[in-house]
């Protein structure tokens, strides 16, 4: 989105942006700037690195303790003797993610950030400092444990993975919309754990996000007995190639919401894609 | 949550607007949200009233403009004005439908003295 174009203007704010009644002595003066798009300009900085770098960049999200370390943990087991991964963590407090990531022989920085709720872009961008990215095939990064903020910000990713445990219910979809509209891939996960809910049916999980007009696949996962990793690692191996070949083509990829936006601003506002060749220095 | 933080870059783009136009004070600001936009409109009132003491703003009024969330039915083409947790055709009740409207987080306006 742009206040240059008028793509801000939708069906929806049409009639509310043009009907300004003057008013004696006030100037008033049409603005139509995303208030993100300080984030957002970041973000597409962010983005055009990554893509110089050919790294996928995977965001996880979902509420604390569903499982986003664990699931890192095992993809990390599966895949470390094939493509060079790296790991961003966000927490309030403590490096015990980072520890444990470091633990399977990963680089991996974490994000300390204090009292705020999400990570932003630019954050990431200052993390970004302490990889050499030219030297990574894959970079997760860990979001903040929040089922509400990190939905709000583009970090320059590529692609965005709700988890969802079943201990939480199989109604946070419809609880929690902003969120799970922005998945590209939803994991159900901690499902060794099924045999003791009798509240938790994964088909009205998903059924809650299609109701969000959501057809993004749905994988169940347990880091316990591995149920689903195979499923997990099919779809990753299956981004990276899908992402190699958008770039081949000089795209990129994008989250599924920052994307449907642009279905409807196609006016004049094009995927940016700007390689940057130099490498990240630090500041 | 992050109302507080998001309050900050609205009001370095209205203080923005109004040295570049040589306002004297802003009187109004108006912000156009959308229900999926991820905002509660009631907290983001409260920090603007913080977060503008002292500044070019101080005395302005912060209106807010809530949009409903409407989705185009790819399928059979109608438009349906939906929850914000039920994003499906009211005609078709088809899932393949596309956000028009609703998730905006826009600085529609400044109007100011100058």
């Amino acid at each position: 989105m742009c206040n240059t174009c008028g793509c801000n203007i939708t069906p929806g704010n049409r009639p509310l942006v043009m009907a300004e009644k003057p008013k004696s002595g006030v100037t008033t003066i049409s603005v139509l700037e995303n208030l993100l798009s300080k984030n957002n300009n970041q973000a597409e900085h962010n983005r055009a690195h990554f893509d110089a770098a050919k790294v996928l960049v995977i965001n996880l999200m979902s509420s604390p303790g569903s499982g986003k370390t664990a699931l890192l943990e095992a993809t990390i087991k599966r895949l470390r003797d094939s493509f060079k991964i790296a790991v961003i963590e966000g927490d309030l407090e403590t490096e015990n993610d980072t520890q444990r990531i470091q633990a399977q022989g990963v680089p991996a920085y974490q994000i300390t950030t204090g009292t705020a709720c999400h990570l932003d872009a630019h954050l990431v961008h200052n993390a970004l400092h302490h990889f050499s990215l030219n030297d990574l095939d894959l970079l997760f990064i860990e979001n903040v444990g929040n089922l509400v903020c990190p939905a709000s910000f583009d970090l320059g990713h590529h692609r965005n993975v709700v988890l969802l445990s079943v201990t939480e219910g199989d109604d946070k979809p419809a609880k929690y919309p902003v969120m799970f509209r922005a998945a590209d891939l939803m994991l159900i996960s901690k499902t060794d754990l099924l045999p003791y809910l009798d509240d938790f049916s994964t088909s009205n999980a998903k059924q809650n996000l299609q109701n969000l007009a959501n057809a993004a696949p749905v994988i169940e996962f347990s880091s316990k007995d591995s149920n689903g990793l195979d499923d997990w690692i099919a779809w990753l191996l299956s981004e990276i190639k899908t992402y190699t070949e958008l770039l081949q083509t000089k795209k990129t990829q994008r989250p599924k919401v920052q994307q449907e936006g642009q279905f409807f601003h196609t006016s004049s506002v094009k995927p940016k894609f700007y390689p940057i060749n130099t490498k990240i220095t630090p500041d | 949550m992050h109302e507080l933080s998001l309050c900050d870059d609205l009001l370095n783009q209205v203080i923005a607007i109004a040295q570049q136009n040589n306002a004297q004070s802003v009187e109004s600001v108006t912000v156009t949200i959308g229900a999926l936009a991820g905002i509660e409109p009631s907290l983001l009132e409260n920090a603007f009233s913080i977060i503008k003491i002292n500044t070019v703003a101080e005395f302005a009024q912060l209106i807010i403009r809530k949009v409903p969330v409407t989705v185009l039915c790819l399928q059979c083409g109608a438009k349906s004005e939906v929850l914000l947790n039920h994003l499906l055709c009211h005609v078709c009740k088809s899932h393949d439908t596309s956000l028009i409207s609703g998730d905006e987080l826009v600085l529609a306006s400044v109007a100011f003295f100058v």
